[in-house]
């Protein structure tokens, strides 16, 4: 018998009663369905909350420093042997207090007994590569740089939050605000903050300045690394900042996105696979009652196969792949169905659609192998049947 | 042709049923068809006209005796090499036509090659010639149920011609036809015997058997010649 004969006599069975036929698909569609559906949605999901903490969380780390009276753990100067390792972007220190987090700043020297111009600001010590740590940009001005510090000028930059409530809108004629009793140069204004947005509402000084506030030691290290690298910076980062030291160090490091994503998927997936495993099941159930019931409708076509030289093989052969045909139809139209939903799904929550292209192939054969499995009794039967007793 | 072998030799055939006690459907029958015979089986129903048929059509095995379809010892062979043998040299005709509804006339009829090896190429045509063979070139795209039943009948004796086959085996072929299409298919069995088909034909309608050349009947299973 040639393959294509065996082929053409399965479809023309599957397609003689077409309304039938697509009704013993249903469960394998709706199984089939639930399942791409349940996969696609919770890869999407899980992409999606993954691919938010890629874009900051994922890459940000912080070492909390604590205050040791007797002597710094961390330098000023360590945070270079942090910017050297591979991996991180940029990195830089601060220095904060309880003492200098409330000073009053004022931009003038003015009594106004009509406004408020003494304004209570935080006062933060940072190093000279904090608007790339902190992933701002200089809405004015500039960033005190080495030389500020090498010859301890007195500049400040502000944060925008800072600059607005001290009303300092324009540095063309250097401005000075007044911390205590000294005046000090405000050189940029520091804004669009994606990491720590409170030091938006800050001055920012020199390391050699904040000596005067009491901002002696580095409090914090803020370090950006490449994605992929929190992990592996979160552990040498203690080392390279402070040898000997790195227990009493701090680190805050981004969940791993394998655990984000495993923790979304355990959520939503269990039950909806459990059910689409169920409904694919009915369906086989429903294919097998079905090419049952057709085996017996057709026992007389049976006979005449038999008699026109049909081997007990021919019989079965035609039937198991009237089955598969029909379960693959089903997988066909389930995985459509599936990933039209997850489509639409992403769309309404305007999230990326993850499509596994293994899914989409794995989908179809899971449903020819629900009608494989589904046709292998009634198959069986068919081909046991004498011919003589079929064509009666 | 007399080197040629019998189409059909049956030698002391015995088919009995397992029963309690054990019935016996045919019994020691002896039975020669040669080539362009045409013969009739006659009997009342219950004779065993049924079982030597499904016999003679390979359908069911005997439990003694000899049967030689072209000189080939069938008794003998495998499930399989039976069933090639009755889809190469076997084509029958049943009283219920046996077509499969949703076909059409062509498609029916291109089923007889659909086992066994036969090239697909050209398929459709020598279905067509067939039909032509049994007069029912007009109705090729026709669904069976618009047939009338001589028609039904032509087609699927169309079918079983189609594979060339050595004997061909008919069942009541006209017990469900009325006298005008029964005596079109009996005239359509003279001709296809004038062109040198083995056809055997069991009936009880003496109409039909009265236009076989020869005749045997069958009572409780031991056949004897009219």
């Amino acid at each position: 018998m040639h393959p294509r004969d065996l082929l053409d006599e399965a479809m023309a069975g599957m397609l003689a009663r077409p309304v039938r036929s697509a009704l013993t698909t249903l469960g394998t569609v709706l199984g089939i369905t639930t399942l791409v559906i349940t996969l696609g949605v919770a890869a999407t999901a899980g992409n999606q909350i993954v691919g938010r903490f890629d874009e900051l969380v994922a890459t940000s780390v912080t070492v909390e420093v604590p205050e040791d009276a007797a002597k710094p753990l961390v330098g000023w100067d360590a945070v270079a042997q942090v910017t050297r390792l591979r991996g991180v972007t940029s990195a830089e220190a601060l220095g904060e207090s309880k003492k200098s987090a409330n000073l009053s700043v004022r931009s003038n020297n003015l009594l106004d007994p009509t406004r408020v111009t003494d304004q209570t600001l935080s006062v933060v010590a940072a190093g000279p590569a904090l608007p790339a740590a902190v992933k701002g940009r200089l809405l004015q001005g500039r960033f005190y740089d080495a030389g500020h510090l090498a010859r301890k000028d007195p500049v400040v930059v502000l944060g925008q939050q800072a600059a607005k409530m001290l009303g300092v809108t324009r540095l063309d004629r250097a401005p000075a605000v007044f911390i205590g009793n000294h005046a000090y140069t405000v050189i940029g204004i520091l804004g669009d903050l994606r990491r720590e947005k409170n030091l938006a509402g800050a001055v920012l000084v020199p390391p050699t300045i904040g000596k005067r506030f009491g901002l002696t030691t580095v409090t914090r290290v803020l370090i950006n690394t490449s994605l992929g690298a929190a992990d592996l910076i979160a552990r040498q980062a203690p080392l390279a900042l402070s040898p000997g030291n790195e227990g009493m160090l701090q680190v805050l490091s981004p969940p791993s996105p394998t655990r984000a994503r495993d923790g979304v998927q355990d959520d939503v997936n269990a039950l909806f696979l459990i059910l689409g495993l169920v409904s694919l099941v009915v369906g086989a159930v429903g294919i097998a009652n079905v090419t049952l019931v057709t085996v017996m409708e057709r026992v007389s076509e049976i006979g005449l196969r038999r008699s026109l030289g049909a081997a007990r093989r021919h019989i079965a052969a035609q039937f198991l792949l009237e089955s598969t045909l029909t379960g693959l139809t089903g997988g066909v139209i389930g995985a459509s169905l599936g990933v039209a939903a997850i489509v639409a799904v992403s769309a309404a929550k305007q999230w990326t659609p993850v499509l596994d292209a293994r899914l989409a192939v794995a989908a179809p054969l899971a449903g020819a192998l629900v009608g494989l499995l589904a046709g292998l009794y009634p198959a069986l039967r068919a081909a046991r049947m004498e011919p003589v007793d079929a064509l009666r | 042709m007399p080197d040629d072998p019998p189409v059909i030799e049956l030698d002391e055939l015995t088919k009995e049923f397992p029963t309690e006690p054990p019935v016996r459907a045919l019994s020691e029958v002896r039975l020669s068809v040669r080539r362009s015979d045409y013969l009739a089986i006659v009997g009342p129903s219950g004779s065993g006209k049924s079982t030597l048929l499904n016999v003679l059509g390979l359908l069911d095995r005997p439990t003694r005796g000899s049967y030689r379809l072209d000189g080939i010892e069938t008794t003998t062979m495998r499930d399989g090499a039976r069933t090639k043998l009755r889809g190469s040299r076997i084509g029958f005709v049943f009283q219920s036509f046996h077509l499969l509804p949703h076909r059409s006339v062509v498609e029916n009829v291109m089923l007889a090659e659909v086992y066994g090896r036969h090239p697909r190429r050209g398929r459709r045509e020598r279905a067509l010639r067939a039909l032509e063979q049994v007069g029912l070139s007009h109705r090729v795209d026709f669904l069976p149920d618009r047939l009338s039943g001589g028609e039904r009948q032509r087609a699927a004796i169309a079918r079983a011609l189609l594979g060339r086959p050595s004997l061909l085996l008919c069942d009541e072929p006209t017990g469900n036809l009325d006298s005008r299409n029964t005596a079109a298919v009996l005239d359509l069995f003279d001709e296809l015997r004038a062109q040198g088909l083995t056809i055997v034909v069991i009936t009880h309608e003496t109409e039909v058997s009265d236009r076989a050349e020869r005749r045997v009947r069958i009572t409780d299973g031991v056949l004897a010649e009219v």
